[in-house]
């Protein structure tokens, strides 16, 4: 399973990149929306998994520019800004509760990370 | 009854909060005194001056009235008195000059004078004599055998020889009954002197007077100069007797004049000196008599001059009160908007803030997590260290207190995005467990147990998420302000029916007095002002309680705890809810 990570804090993309690598899943990461864009001209992924606010591009816009380019593509939020409420009270139309809260719990991903793919 | 307590204006007791520039535009209770003050003096002075100078000019144009009455009446009965005198003599006059004295020196001549003169003069004269120059009575006609009585020692004798008309006070005599004398005196063809007297009855001389009508305690009566009465009065002594007043000092004309007696009565005396004679004719009457009409209409003027001040008067009070009340309530708005502004802003700020800290705050958390979490792979999955126990529980330690910081902003974000107005599904125990986990840290120092009991029935309800929460922290917040060390927070979550759940907060602090009970929800009543207490939580909290369509109630004892009853409905009654 092929994963891209965005998320403007290199060093959090990073670090979870790599615990996702050790738990076996086949891991990319970008810190800009532009990287993730150029990422998916190249390569495919199964899932990504995207920060809400992020610079230039929300992360809303950036799913779907990634799912214009790539339609089988699942997607996973992040957000550092409270709770399920609050993709409700933005609006967002994710389909599913497929969303995260920062501080992320590891194993919570990457059950939503198999629970995306399952489907 | 009307109690003082209901009568007593609301701004009365009022006192200013006074806090910075939050204060009310006026001194109402100074506002109120003067515009009482000042009404009352307006409306109540020119009254006051009309009714007075009214009062005197009346009074002053009823004695004016009463003094030319009585003047009249004395001026009266003066030409009554003296047309009876006058004409008394006249008859005797005539006697004398008609006949000779011969003629009078016979008793049966004399007797048929008499018996005519009782005729004409309805038998004012009682008896007739003709005394001689010597003062002998040398013939009588009369009741009474008088002939041959000496009357040269008696002074009045002498005075008709020297005037020729005499009127004699009224005098006892010989009869020891009180009579006036007429006499005239005639010098005979032969250079003789004669007198002819006749006795003239008071009972005459008195009904003359007694024809006059005089108000109840009124009397009109005869003195001689020296004061002695000469006919009867009603109440200034008898015939014969000094008079209790006062002798009027001489005058040609009829005179009116107020007397004060010694017992402090006003009476209104005319009189008049009647010429040619010894008497002085009194007419007395009692002035409150007179005034008694007066006195009467002066009773009814007075008592609907006092309606008229009362009513003027509870007219300015109601008036100013219900004005002043009205500015004051209309300032007391003001001032509650402006506090609420404040309020709002406060809790703005303080959400923005608590936005911002836990949003920056969150990041580096994230990396913590992260990176606490990939020396944990490490250690587990990677199998480095994966014996050492302490290192991967100080690990975990690391990751514990991250998720703990994680809730810790999570809250602090969930209760800064609930500053906006929305309407949406709560779930009441979430919320309360959000909110009083904002107390955890000092419930576990202060030793307070806070029990939370969400009855399994209770739906999720459509409300604000934001104001409730707001509700619940500013009730937990005066729970805890109440509260000591080991102190028991409990609430509990019912639905109540169809429509209504209720919240019931209660703690075992120091409760509130019933005088405080009473104003507890009263905007800018606070008991801890000192403290920088606004008073304005509970305001708040009960307004907003109501806008969310419920009830907020309490119930205290003092020592013995406070208990908040909410009600609140399933389904918000209106979704475009204003905002606080």
């Amino acid at each position: 399973m092929k994963i891209l990570l965005v998320d403007d804090e290199e060093h959090l993309v990073s670090t979870l990149a790599e615990r996702l690598s050790l738990r076996g899943f086949e891991v990319s990461w970008a810190i800009t929306c532009l990287d993730a864009l150029a990422q998916v001209e190249i390569d495919t992924f199964n899932v990504a998994v995207l920060d809400v606010k992020m610079p230039l591009m929300s992360g809303l816009e950036l799913k779907n520019k990634l799912q214009a380019k790539c339609p089988a593509m699942k997607f996973i939020f992040l957000t550092g800004h409270g709770s399920k409420a609050d993709f409700k009270s933005a609006a967002f139309d994710i389909g599913k509760e497929y969303y995260l809260i920062k501080p992320l719990n590891i194993d919570v991903l990457v059950q939503k990370l198999r629970e995306v793919t399952a489907i | 009854m009307i109690s003082f307590r209901s009568l007593k204006p609301y701004f009365w007791d009022h006192k200013d909060p006074g806090i910075g520039l939050f204060k009310h535009l006026f001194d109402y209770r100074r506002m109120w005194k003067l515009v009482v003050g000042f009404s009352v003096t307006f409306a109540l002075v020119p009254v006051l001056c009309a009714g007075i100078f009214d009062f005197m000019v009346t009074k002053a144009s009823m004695e004016r009235e009463l003094f030319q009455r009585t003047a009249r009446v004395v001026s009266n009965t003066r030409r009554s008195v003296t047309f009876f005198l006058a004409k008394h003599r006249a008859a005797l006059k005539f006697i004398v000059r008609s006949s000779s004295f011969e003629d009078l020196r016979k008793p049966l001549q004399l007797y048929r004078y008499l018996e005519d003169l009782q005729v004409v003069f309805q038998e004012a004269f009682t008896d007739l004599g003709v005394i001689d120059g010597a003062g002998i009575q040398i013939a009588y006609t009369g009741p009474f055998k008088l002939e041959g009585v000496d009357y040269s020692g008696q002074w009045w004798f002498k005075e008709v020889l020297l005037h020729g008309v005499y009127v004699s006070d009224v005098f006892l005599g010989y009869r020891q009954v009180p009579h006036l004398v007429i006499a005239v005196s005639h010098e005979s063809q032969d250079g003789s002197i004669y007198v002819l007297r006749a006795t003239v009855d008071t009972v005459r001389f008195n009904s003359l007077l007694a024809d006059f009508q005089l108000s109840k305690h009124g009397s009109a009566f005869i003195i001689n100069r020296n004061g002695m009465l000469q006919t009867e009065s009603r109440y200034y002594g008898k015939i014969m007797e000094r008079m209790t007043l006062p002798v009027p000092e001489y005058s040609a004309r009829t005179q009116v004049e107020e007397v004060t007696t010694d017992d402090g009565k006003q009476l209104i005396v005319g009189y008049a000196y009647i010429e040619n004679t010894p008497f002085i004719l009194l007419v007395v009457k009692p002035k409150d008599d007179l005034m008694g009409p007066w006195y009467s209409t002066r009773t009814t003027l007075l008592a609907f001059l006092s309606m008229s001040i009362m009513a003027v008067i509870i007219a300015i009070f109601s008036v100013t009160t219900h004005l002043i009340n009205k500015i004051h309530l209309a300032d007391e708005k003001r001032l509650i908007a402006m506090h609420k502004l404040e309020y709002e802003n406060k809790m703005a700020s303080i959400g923005r803030l608590a936005a911002g800290v836990a949003h920056e705050i969150n990041n580096p958390l994230s990396i913590i997590n992260e990176k606490a979490g990939l020396i944990q792979d490490m250690f587990v999955l990677k199998g480095m260290y994966a014996k050492d126990e302490k290192l991967l529980s100080l690990v975990g330690w690391i990751l514990k207190a991250v998720e703990r910081c994680g809730t810790i902003t999570m809250r602090l974000l969930s209760f800064a995005r609930h500053m906006d107005v929305s309407i949406g599904p709560v779930n009441v125990k979430e919320l309360l467990d959000e909110v009083l986990g904002l107390f955890d840290k000092e419930s576990d120092y202060r030793g307070i147990t806070i029990k939370v009991d969400v009855g399994s029935d209770v739906p999720v309800i459509e409300s604000d998420r934001g104001k409730l929460q707001q509700i619940f922290l500013n009730l937990a917040n005066n729970a805890f302000a109440a509260m000591d060390q080991g102190g028991i927070l409990n609430i509990k979550v019912e639905k109540q029916n169809s429509t209504f759940i209720s919240i019931i907060i209660a703690d075992n602090g120091c409760g509130i007095s019933q005088e405080n009970l009473d104003r507890i929800f009263e905007p800018f009543y606070s008991t801890k002002k000192k403290e920088g207490g606004t008073g304005l939580g509970l305001s708040i909290t009960y307004s907003l309680v109501h806008k969310l369509g419920g009830t907020l109630e309490v119930d205290s004892k003092i020592g013995k705890g406070t208990t908040f009853h909410i009600e609140l409905p399933l389904k918000s009654r209106n979704k475009k809810m204003e905002k606080l």
